[in-house]
């Protein structure tokens, strides 16, 4: 029993690291900025991409006819040979196996770019509008980001694969001491919890310990006093806004061999993401990553078959349910401040 | 101790804030008619005071009553509903209505109570509130503005149509919370002007205010507040003589 | 006392015209065929009393679809089980969408600003996600629910009326295909637009619109704002009921597809487009985006090539390239950046446009907000 129970734990870990990431970056995006941003699961998605064009680009192949050897329909055999493994040998090889998590290294500059020209071009704009107003324009840039995905990679998921070594399960029981080959875990999905740990790690680092970071938290708590200072607060938040982009980005990335993308992937966690926020409660970062990571792992309870058996559907609802007993008996969510969002 | 006139009594009222004592023993009696300023320092307490009035914050102890109704743990709406109106700091309108309109909203909540599904009549047959509305706004001088917006009006004239807004509801109780904070000398005095000229309505006032100009020429009766608690209470003539006023506050600012 | 001032009975009388003679109107658009007209009507009326919410209250439901699902469901139900006359499903329809938009708005009222958004959308989530998998015995599943040949009909046995051939809805018995149906829908956004027209007009609506405004004066001025804002949501669930039992109607067939958060996310998009707390706006925006949706679907390379056509060969297929990626499957790109464009620069929507124009050429300051009924005019 309590290895179930344990599996269980462990299957709604990755889930939950992805909602956490997600959440993060939202609540990063709406504690300095105040912005309400529907278009944060486009961001997910476009990560997604980075990885998705990354490798197609990886993967551009030359193709030779052999005059010498035929195929067996008696045409010439084709050689294809991927271009950077022309380049690069043995290298480009490699390069092309663990496509997803090199990809990082674009995805990076990409999603900075898009942050950046996001919050300049538009967001900026929308800072003393009213919040209704912040979700109507993010959710239309969601639907635009969402549909020139579409137009230009279809409809249809494209599977990523995983790098070849980093396939397989690890089996945590034995590690653990238990009995071997009982709990055994895919090791992607335990690369992702870690992953998403180092960067959510990363992220409050980032705000305790550096000047900038502080600056920024001084700027969630106080606006108009740190610009009082003579501080360029916007100058940070649109830099902050660029690092949301790119934390959602990366975290898109790392999922793409657990689902392959499609165009509309950001808005399924999107939905969810923000009913993570508000579990957490707005405007608080912690809050953002624990109620992230218990909502995926109560998913990950609800879909045990004893527990549908009890309560047929509940897998199926049970994030909005916890969503909305959390908001009705605490307002603020459970590590929410008070006066936030409550016009 | 009961004096039949008195119609707001705030009852050995104490508020903490963590280990702020806020308000500490507040005993305070307005009698009906009567115009009855609250003043001192910033920090006195005086907002905290005004909101213990109104319900929004509840007293640690202690308790308000209205005319043998207490006042504590009811909402605004049912505190509105028993006869008291208010005007904020900040004016507090529907900025994105017409003047006229802010004005019978008021109107409406008087005469159909707290909650009243009146849909299928027009606003243009309410020929009744439309008239008092307008009646109210003459009396006010707003009439000449009545199709604006009232987001569009001076910081001045919002009050005035805030007030406007609680007087047409003909309220036993009026509060208001620094009428002429923020406003320019002009607008202050056109405020003043015009508290004077309702002041003969013979409805209850209470005025929380740090402006003195403003409280000698228009209270009956004054209470100091400072560090949370009253250490003065009388005429005006009286409280300016008070030496502990004098050092407490007018020594101090003035 | 008047029923209507001036003003306001022009507007209706214009509206209704309109609406009558589209199918006269709209044929040089080549929007004239009933089952878009049929669809013109329904989300008009989705539309116009999402606003009742919205518009008036200022409280954004994410999850309005959810209403609209469930009057679609209980239509065909009722098509079912009691009869298949079309009126009866409409009461039924409207009636259960009200008690479900009054257990949910009940909940949903207790927050505001973004947490009523979140909430709504929690509560249709679990709607759709239930109605795909624990409530098939009521929905169907994915299948949808339809009319069947040995449905009971017990209203139609007791009263003794045969079902010949393939059941379909009727209007005491007359058939209600083609523009029968279109009339009959129109009759009911006709008679939507009334309704909403004098809540709009009413105290009620001014309280409605003094919410949005400024809700802590609405408090301190005696107003118990709760059963205002909860009987603005019931309303508005209702239209919706009413909206997706009309689409029952015309098309006896229920999805859950219909209840998921985007079908939530059009209405939003219909009523911003025309403009959030006018009367004809969200009509207009309705009408504007089933018009294009209908439109941009089918417009394929063959057809840009032949627009294309006078220019020179290269610029002709580029701009063939470009355009490609706005219409037929990409019609949703174009609704998105005319979305984002409409919000950043004209949040009042169409409506507001109407009036700046209008303010243009009249510099009388006389035009009320809602007051001017333009011609809708689906543009080039």
């Amino acid at each position: 029993m309590f290895e179930v129970i344990f599996l269980q734990f462990l299957n709604g870990l990755d889930k939950g690291a992805a909602y956490a990431l997600i959440a993060l970056g939202l609540t990063l995006v709406f504690g300095t900025l105040g912005v309400v941003n529907f278009a944060h699961g486009a961001l997910f998605m476009l990560g997604a991409f980075c990885a998705v064009l990354f490798r197609q680009f990886l993967t551009l192949e030359t193709v030779t006819l052999d005059p010498e050897k035929l195929s067996p329909w008696g045409a010439p055999l084709e050689i294809r040979e991927p271009l950077v493994q022309a380049w690069f040998g043995d290298f480009g090889a490699v390069l092309v196996n663990y496509s997803v998590p090199a990809s990082i290294i674009i995805t990076i500059p990409i999603m900075l770019l898009v942050g950046i020209g996001l919050e300049r071009g538009i967001i900026k704009h929308f800072y003393k509008r009213p919040h209704a107003e912040q979700i109507l324009v993010t959710f239309g840039l969601a639907i635009v980001a969402q549909e020139l995905i579409k137009s230009f990679f279809g409809p249809n998921p494209i599977p990523q694969p995983m790098p070849s070594d980093l396939r397989g399960a690890a089996d945590i029981g034995a590690f653990l001491g238990m009995q071997a080959n009982v709990i055994t875990y895919p090791i992607w999905r335990l690369i992702y919890f870690l992953f998403s740990f180092v960067i959510i790690g990363g992220v409050f680092a980032f705000l305790q310990f550096t000047t900038f970071g502080m600056v920024v938290r001084a700027g969630m708590a106080d606006r108009e006093t740190v610009g009082l200072l003579g501080i360029n607060i916007d100058r940070r938040f649109t830099i902050m806004f660029g690092l949301a982009a790119v934390v959602a980005g990366i975290a898109g990335v790392m999922y793409t061999p657990l689902l392959p993308p499609n165009y509309h992937i950001g808005m399924d966690f999107l939905v969810l993401s923000f009913v993570v926020v508000v579990v957490g409660g707005m405007g608080s970062l912690p809050g953002a990553v624990a109620a992230g990571f218990l909502l995926g792992i109560l998913q990950s309870f609800a879909s045990m078959t004893q527990v549908k058996a009890l309560i047929p559907g509940i897998d199926q609802i049970i994030i909005y349910l916890v969503a909305v007993v959390i908001l009705l008996v605490l307002p603020r969510g459970l590590f929410g401040r008070r006066g936030v969002m409550e016009a | 101790m009961t004096n039949p006139n008195v119609v707001l009594h705030v009852a050995d009222v104490h508020k903490r804030f963590g280990g702020l004592h806020a308000l500490a023993d507040i005993d305070l009696q307005v009698e009906e008619g009567q115009t009855h300023a609250i003043i001192g320092p910033n920090g006195a307490g005086k907002s905290t005071l005004l909101n213990v009035i109104i319900g929004k914050l509840a007293p640690t102890s202690g308790q308000v009553v209205f005319d043998g109704t207490i006042l504590t743990g009811r909402k605004p709406y049912q505190i509105n509903q028993l006869g008291i109106a208010r005007v904020f700091q900040t004016p507090e309108i529907f900025a994105d209505l017409s003047v006229l309109h802010n004005v019978m909203i008021p109107a409406l909540a008087k005469r159909d109570g707290a909650f009243r599904l009146n849909m299928l009549r027009g606003l243009d047959s309410e020929t009744g509130i439309l008239r008092e509305s307008e009646d109210m706004l003459e009396d006010v001088g707003m009439f000449a503005s009545r199709e604006m917006a009232a987001g569009s009006l001076s910081r001045g004239d919002k009050r005035r149509m805030e007030l406007a807004m609680c007087l047409i509801q003909h309220p036993r109780l009026l509060l208001l919370d620094e009428p002429t904070a923020g406003m320019s000398r002009h607008d202050t005095n056109t405020t003043i002007e015009l508290l004077k000229k309702i002041k003969s309505r013979g409805m209850t006032k209470v005025i929380i205010e740090h402006d003195m100009h403003v409280v000698f020429s228009l209270a009956d009766k004054i209470s100091v507040l400072a560090q949370g608690r009253i250490i003065a209470d009388g005429t005006p003539d009286q409280v300016r003589g008070n030496p502990k006023v004098q050092e407490a506050y007018l020594g101090g600012t003035h | 006392m008047r029923i209507m001032s001036r003003n306001d009975l022009l507007l209706f009388l214009g509206f209704t015209v309109v609406v009558l003679a589209m199918p006269i109107w709209l044929h040089p658009f080549g929007a004239a065929y009933p089952d878009l007209l049929q669809r013109f009507m329904i989300f008009g009326i989705f539309a116009v009393g999402f606003n009742i919410l919205f518009g008036l209250t200022g409280y954004l439901s994410f999850g309005h679809a959810a209403f609209f699902g469930v009057g679609s469901y209980a239509a065909v139900w009722s098509f079912k089980l009691l009869s298949l006359d079309a009126i009866p499903a409409m009461i039924f329809a409207v009636v259960v969408s009200g008690v479900f938009a009054l257990v949910i708005g009940f909940v949903s009222l207790r927050r505001s600003g973004i947490y009523f958004s979140i909430l709504t959308l929690a509560f249709a989530q679990m709607s759709y996600n239930l109605a795909y998998s624990v409530l098939t015995p009521i929905t169907n599943g994915e299948t949808g629910l339809q009319l069947n040949l040995n449905d009971p009909r017990y209203l139609d046995t007791t009263m003794g009326i045969p079902t010949a051939g393939q059941p379909v809805p009727t209007l005491l018995g007359q058939s209600l295909g083609g523009f029968a149906g279109f009339y009959f829908c129109a009759g009911f956004l006709i008679l939507a637009f009334f309704i909403a027209m004098r809540i709009t007009n009413s105290p009620f609506g001014m309280m409605l619109k003094g919410i949005k405004s400024n809700q802590t004066r609405m408090n301190y001025t005696g107003f118990n704002t709760k059963p205002y804002t909860l009987a603005a949501f019931v309303i508005s669930g209702m239209y919706a009921g009413l909206a997706g039992a009309l689409l029952a109607v015309t098309d006896p067939l229920a999805g859950a597809e219909r209840m998921q958060w985007t079908a939530s996310g059009e209405v939003v998009l219909m009523t911003i487009l025309g403009g959030a707390g006018t009367l004809v706006g969200p009509v207009i925006g309705a009408w504007l985006i089933k018009y294009f949706e209908n439109i941009f679907s089918a417009i394929n390379e063959t057809i840009l090539h032949r627009f294309f056509d006078v220019l020179p060969d290269g610029l002709d297929n580029a701009l063939v390239a470009i355009t490609s990626k706005f219409v037929g499957e990409g019609w949703f790109l174009t609704l998105g950046l005319v979305f984002v464009l409409i919000v950043v620069f004209l949040p009042g929507g169409i409506m507001e446009g109407v009036r700046r124009i209008a303010h243009l050429f009249d510099r009388k300051p006389k035009g009320r907000p809602g007051k001017a009924a333009p011609q809708p005019q689906p543009a080039e």
